[in-house]
């Protein structure tokens, strides 16, 4: 138990469209463990951006439990899933999503503010955090100052910096050509081997060959789920 | 989220956008601005009132004993207009009874005047206010005599044909020449000049120097006063107690001069500067009551400005606020970004408004001869509203954003 950090059992979410019930997902069960690094993936339709949504705690199931390090969040209310996503969940995005007309060093911060944490604090954390992603040099730049692959690990950075239990990363590399992206990995293989868990959603294989176990979903339920290396759980 | 951080953070935004700000926070800028403005004239106003205009048509610590108010700067109705009218005037025998029982120390003098022209060497001075009484008038309007000397009351007695001008008849009929021993001509006799007072200056940009004074005895005081009748009686004491005490006596005097029984009103009028300021005050009151609506209007057109541009900042940002809360800022982290963005914006904009009101007062003063004298409590008042529009408008835009589901916020363009 101690060991588990998700645990979904028998998750559904249906979202009416118009008249339509659709089902996103129809009763999934999945279990990560601490430092384990996995990626999600399956055809467009299949649930992964559901899954992703309810893993990082922006939407609730329709029914089913959803348990993050041994707390249930799927009956939670809005402001105490704001904290678990504060805490727990280190976002990364296709798109960056990165703040404009902030610097590096307020984007990285930004989770700090919402943590509640004094502006000496933040500071020194969000300097170590993009340290650690090696942009200690670009603290003071904007997001358009910075290349595709610079903007990644600022948002990389960003999801580290309230150390949350795990690092969930919708199409990490989406935006970002192949020598980039395989940076981006390299990254990602390093907090890996730092401790930190990984959950990546993508629907590259190639990507998906990083991590250490794949998951591949369809029509809302878990279809594969196997090991890359034996060694990985 | 501490506050002043959503400050900064709001700054950072305005500033990012001026001039949309600029034109988002006109409104709290001109509501702001006629606030400043018109309390800093009115305020002014009463400033110059009290101590310039009524202190130098009357007088310090003088009181003038009348048939009815000389300045009236309120509405009187047309029966007390009548009623007034209908008084026995002051005469002549009323001011030595006045002379001979007052016990409080004054100085006293009878006081006629009209408007007549003057003439010398050809050249005339029209519509001078000609003033007929006594020595002691000099020392009631504290004039310094620049030029000759003040008449005696000796020459009162006499009925002499003197006269002491405004530095105005003087400079027009004498431009270049000494006028003290020429001969003046009023009314067809001639006056000899003994003196020139002190130029006055200007009050409401009209000149105070357009004046001749003679004794109330010189001839041509049919001109200006029926015979044995007099426009007032003027009583000057040492301080203000003093002035109370005289008042009351003089009261008391005419009462029983005139015979009036106590449920009698008084058909007489005892002039003070304050009296004169009555209406003026009752005008500044209406001004005073009339200001919040012309301000409220402003800042209501204002604030809805305000609200329409942060429910623009709302969607525009819609993925700001999806990135926030992905994050883990909570509804309310949300609510205060955003009223404290639209208060910030508002109190720059009353900030911009307090400074364009000083600078309005300041150009109203330089350029027309009312004064303008800037409240501290005004500013206070703009700062306050400033930010209770802000709040105000905010609210609605902020609570939209607040509920923004997180998941479709991320998606936004």
């Amino acid at each position: 138990m101690s060991d588990l950090v998700i645990s979904v059992r028998d998750l559904t979410r249906s979202y009416e469209m118009g008249a339509e019930v659709v089902q996103a997902l129809r009763g999934l069960d999945l279990e990560i463990r601490r430092n384990e690094y996995v990626a999600i993936m399956g055809p467009s339709g299949s649930g992964k951006s559901t899954l992703m949504n309810m893993i990082g705690c922006l939407d609730t199931p329709s029914s089913g439990e959803y348990w993050l390090n041994g707390q249930e969040v799927s009956r939670m209310g809005d402001d105490a899933l704001a904290r678990v996503r504060n805490k727990e969940i280190g976002f990364v995005f296709q798109t960056f999503n990165l703040l404009p007309r902030a610097t590096a060093l307020h984007n990285v911060e930004l989770p700090l503010v919402y943590a509640g944490t004094t502006a000496r604090e933040r500071r020194a954390r969000g300097e170590e955090a993009l340290a650690r992603v090696g942009l200690a040099d670009r603290m003071h730049h904007r997001p358009n100052e910075l290349s595709g692959g610079q903007r990644q690990r600022v948002a990389i950075a960003r999801a580290l910096v309230n150390r949350p239990s795990i690092l969930l990363a919708d199409e990490p590399t989406g935006n970002l050509d192949s020598a980039t992206s395989d940076e981006i990995m390299r990254v990602f293989e390093a907090l890996h081997a730092e401790g930190q868990t990984v959950i990546m959603v993508t629907h590259e294989a190639e990507i998906a060959a990083h991590a250490k176990r794949v998951v591949v979903l369809r029509d809302g339920r878990v279809e594969s789920d196997v090991l890359n290396q034996p060694k990985a759980a | 989220m501490p506050i002043w951080e959503a400050v900064t953070m709001a700054l950072r935004t305005i500033w990012a956008q001026k001039l949309k700000s600029f034109f988002s926070l006109i409104g709290v800028l001109i509501g702001v601005m006629f606030l400043i403005a018109v309390v800093s004239i009115v305020q002014g106003m009463n400033v110059y009132m009290e101590d310039q205009f009524a202190n130098r048509l009357i007088g310090l610590n003088v009181f003038q004993v009348r048939q009815r108010p000389g300045i009236v700067t309120g509405d009187v109705t047309r029966e007390t207009w009548l009623s007034w009218r209908r008084r026995p005037r002051i005469s002549y025998a009323d001011a030595d009874y006045i002379k001979a029982g007052l016990k409080t120390p004054a100085t006293i003098a009878m006081y006629c005047a009209d408007r007549m022209p003057l003439s010398y060497n050809g050249k005339t001075a029209k519509d001078i206010d000609l003033i007929g009484t006594e020595a002691t008038y000099f020392k009631i309007k504290n004039f310094e005599i620049a030029n000759g000397r003040a008449f005696t009351a000796q020459e009162v007695r006499a009925s002499q044909n003197v006269v002491v001008l405004g530095d105005l008849v003087a400079e027009k009929l004498y431009a270049g020449q000494d006028p003290v021993g020429k001969e003046v001509s009023i009314a067809g006799l001639p006056y000899r000049i003994v003196g020139v007072v002190a130029k006055q200056g200007t009050m409401f940009g009209f000149s105070m120097d357009k004046f001749a004074i003679m004794p109330y005895t010189a001839p041509a005081r049919r001109y200006i006063c029926p015979i044995n009748i007099l426009d007032d009686i003027q009583i000057q004491t040492a301080g203000p107690t003093d002035m109370l005490a005289a008042m009351a006596e003089v009261e008391a005097m005419m009462r029983i001069r005139r015979q009036l029984k106590p449920a009698q009103e008084n058909n007489f009028y005892l002039q003070t500067a304050e009296g004169a300021l009555e209406g003026w005050k009752r005008f500044s009151k209406i001004l005073f009551m009339a200001l919040p609506g012309l301000v409220a209007i402003s800042l209501v057109v204002g604030g809805i400005v305000i609200m329409n541009i942060m429910l623009m900042a709302v969607s525009e940002r819609t993925r700001e606020i999806g990135i926030r809360k992905a994050l883990g800022a909570k509804r309310r982290d949300i609510l205060a970004q955003f009223v404290v963005e639209s208060a910030t914006l508002s109190v720059v904009g009353a900030g911009l408004g307090i400074g364009a009101g000083i600078l309005l007062a300041f150009v109203v003063r330089a350029l027309s001869p009312l004064p303008a004298a800037v409240a501290p409590w005004s500013i206070l008042v703009g700062v306050g509203l400033g930010i209770f529009v802000g709040v105000v408008a905010g609210v609605y835009p902020a609570t939209r954003a607040s509920r923004l589901d997180p998941i479709v916020a991320l998606r936004a363009e």
